[in-house]
């Protein structure tokens, strides 16, 4: 193993709807073609275990850390390191949609989904608690963040991950596609490319895309899982919604290269960043009514 | 707003689509949510129309056309230009299908009706094809597929469990201008595509007739309020006049019950689809 280089895989899947076992079989097949392929890193969707669209199924798909079904899913990540994403029950139950950072069988990071979208066609805070933090982690291969699909839709997520100095954000995503037009491809699959390729690019970091393909309910997942480099360029997607284990190589050398070539990090004023959102803050909150 | 040369066309810009990919997402549609619940055929209602014309070829290119069965069912009012127009989609797909003439059943009933006017006997037309097509889903062990557009969903212009009545839906979310452009890129016979749409229930009915407007204008009349959510004062501006945007508003609200359920009375802590929430695809 080159210690300067990671094999990524994302596993753009489709999921059974409300069916853990089903999912977890399908795990197994995808880490088992992943470690063939020599993968080192494999990133699953957004609850890969469980199916998107769960509406009253939350509670009852849901697992605990603590639980019996903990310790199978662990046991996935015996010979690489993995994303898995699952709705964790806690002790006051409480149910998150949160992604699991797996590493030689043991919980390396958990995070849980902060911004629950619910408009439109989504309605993921009737049924989930909304997760209180963005914290960055350790991982054999850099410092590593974890940002869960709507999560990426407010700035500040990934502007706070940058701050803890990644080298790698993870996105895990169930994004159905809309917007059918003339273009080539949906609305959704060009506004996700923008927005991950304009985040490795300002922040500097890889970036890791991996979204669903399948149906539910009539909701078509779009794939279009990417590995971005952090100059912004995009190394390997898989453009269709098939099922594809989407692989590259990073050079994990090219975040310091791109930081050196792009000092964006290092000039970023985040004491004036503080400062300012505090003047917002106290201005939005003095108002009499 | 002008009166258009050709109902099909100009194609209104924000409602033109890539057919390619549409029909690409569609035909996955069908193939997912068909087998995934354990079915591996369809059955539909062939009129000869654009709309059934687009369904059975996307469920044909989807499933096979082994796998497709196409329900011919007219009435002795009924254009015969219909029947041949779906004997020639049927033919070209090369589907299984099968022609219910169903004037006897219709005319027992209203024997006893005479008085009947011709909605109601509209109507009961829409339920006796419904009632077919699931006593073939039944028999062939298919799923019934519907084939109602988004224009005719929102303005309610469809018979409640007759012709709005399916198991899954794949024109649902396409206005009928998007349905034309898209039969054009399957390939249904441009005949079909070009003729005034009909739901044929009474000789010489046309849906522009009866409706008072053109689809192509009210799709986009539609497009802004439903898509874009303009508002009312937004839409005149545009150049629509202020009764014909409250015709249309009044028709989609007065037929929402067309698109939902019926009404359950609220007993329980857990009534069903109001805090009874699963997914159609439970399990799937």
């Amino acid at each position: 193993m080159n210690p300067q280089q990671l094999q990524v895989g994302l596993a753009q899947m489709d999921c059974t709807l409300g069916d853990r076992q089903a999912n977890l079989e399908r795990h197994q097949r995808w880490v088992e073609k992943a470690r063939q392929a020599g993968v080192q890193l494999l990133v699953f969707p957004e609850l890969s275990l469980t199916g998107y669209f769960l509406k009253d199924l939350v509670p009852e798909i849901a697992i605990t850390l603590e639980g019996p079904q903990m310790k199978e899913i662990l046991g996935l990540s015996k010979d690489l390191d993995l994303v898995v994403s699952a709705v964790i029950e806690e002790p006051d139950h409480r149910y998150f949609n949160a992604s699991l950072y797996l590493s030689n069988g043991e919980l390396a990071h958990l995070h849980r989904k902060v911004y629950l979208p619910t408009y439109g066609m989504f309605d993921e805070q009737r049924y989930l608690a909304p997760g209180d933090r963005f914290r960055s982690f350790k991982t054999p291969f850099g410092r590593a963040g974890i940002l869960i699909c709507e999560d990426i839709w407010h700035l500040s997520s990934a502007y706070i991950l940058s701050l803890e100095g990644v080298d790698l954000i993870i996105c895990p995503s169930a994004s159905p596609g809309r917007g059918v037009t003339t273009d080539e491809r949906l609305g959704t699959a060009e506004s996700y490319n923008l927005v991950c390729r304009t985040y490795a690019q300002f922040l500097t970091t890889f970036f890791l895309y991996c979204n669903r393909v399948g149906y539910e309910d009539g909701a078509n997942f779009w794939g279009g899982s990417m590995v971005i480099a952090p100059n912004g360029d995009i190394v390997a997607q898989e453009e269709d919604a098939d099922e594809a284990l989407v692989t590259a190589t990073l050079e994990l050398g090219e975040v310091r290269r791109q930081r050196l070539a792009n000092p964006l990090l290092r000039d970023e004023r985040v004491e004036l960043t503080i400062n300012e959102l505090r003047r917002v803050w106290h201005e939005r909150t003095r108002k009499p009514y | 707003m002008s009166e258009p040369a050709s109902p099909t066309e100009p194609i209104f810009q924000p409602l033109a689509i890539n057919g390619p990919l549409v029909r690409q997402i569609l035909v996955r549609f069908l193939q997912n949510e068909v087998r995934k619940v354990g079915f591996e055929k369809v059955v539909l209602g062939l009129s000869g129309g654009v709309d059934s014309s687009l369904v059975a070829t996307l469920a044909a290119e989807a499933l096979g056309p082994s796998n497709v069965r196409a329900l011919i069912m007219p009435y002795r009012g009924s254009d015969p230009k219909s029947r041949r127009d779906a004997l020639q989609v049927a033919g070209q797909l090369g589907i299984d299908y099968l022609e219910v003439d169903i004037s006897p059943q219709i005319d027992a009933y209203f024997s006893r009706f005479a008085d009947a006017d011709q909605k109601r006997r509209g109507n009961k037309m829409a339920r006796e094809r419904m009632s077919i097509l699931y006593d073939q889903s039944w028999a062939w062990r298919a799923l019934v597929l519907g084939t109602s557009n988004k224009t005719e969903l929102l303005l309610g212009y469809g018979t409640i469990y007759g012709d709005l009545a399916s198991a899954i839906n794949p024109l649902g979310d396409l206005y009928k201008t998007q349905v034309w452009q898209l039969a054009d890129v399957v390939g249904v016979p441009t005949d079909i595509v070009k003729k005034a749409p009909s739901a044929d229930l009474w000789a010489g009915q046309t849906d522009e007739v009866e409706l008072g407007f053109q689809y192509r204008v009210v799709d986009q009349l539609l497009y802004h309020l439903i898509d874009r959510r303009y508002t009312v004062a937004e839409v005149e501006q545009l150049g629509f006049q202020r009764a014909f945007i409250e015709d249309v508003l009044r028709r989609v609200r007065d037929n929402q019950y067309k698109r939902r359920l019926p009404v359950i009375a609220k007993l329980s802590s857990r009534t069903i689809d109001r805090d009874f929430r699963y997914p159609r695809d439970w399990g799937h």
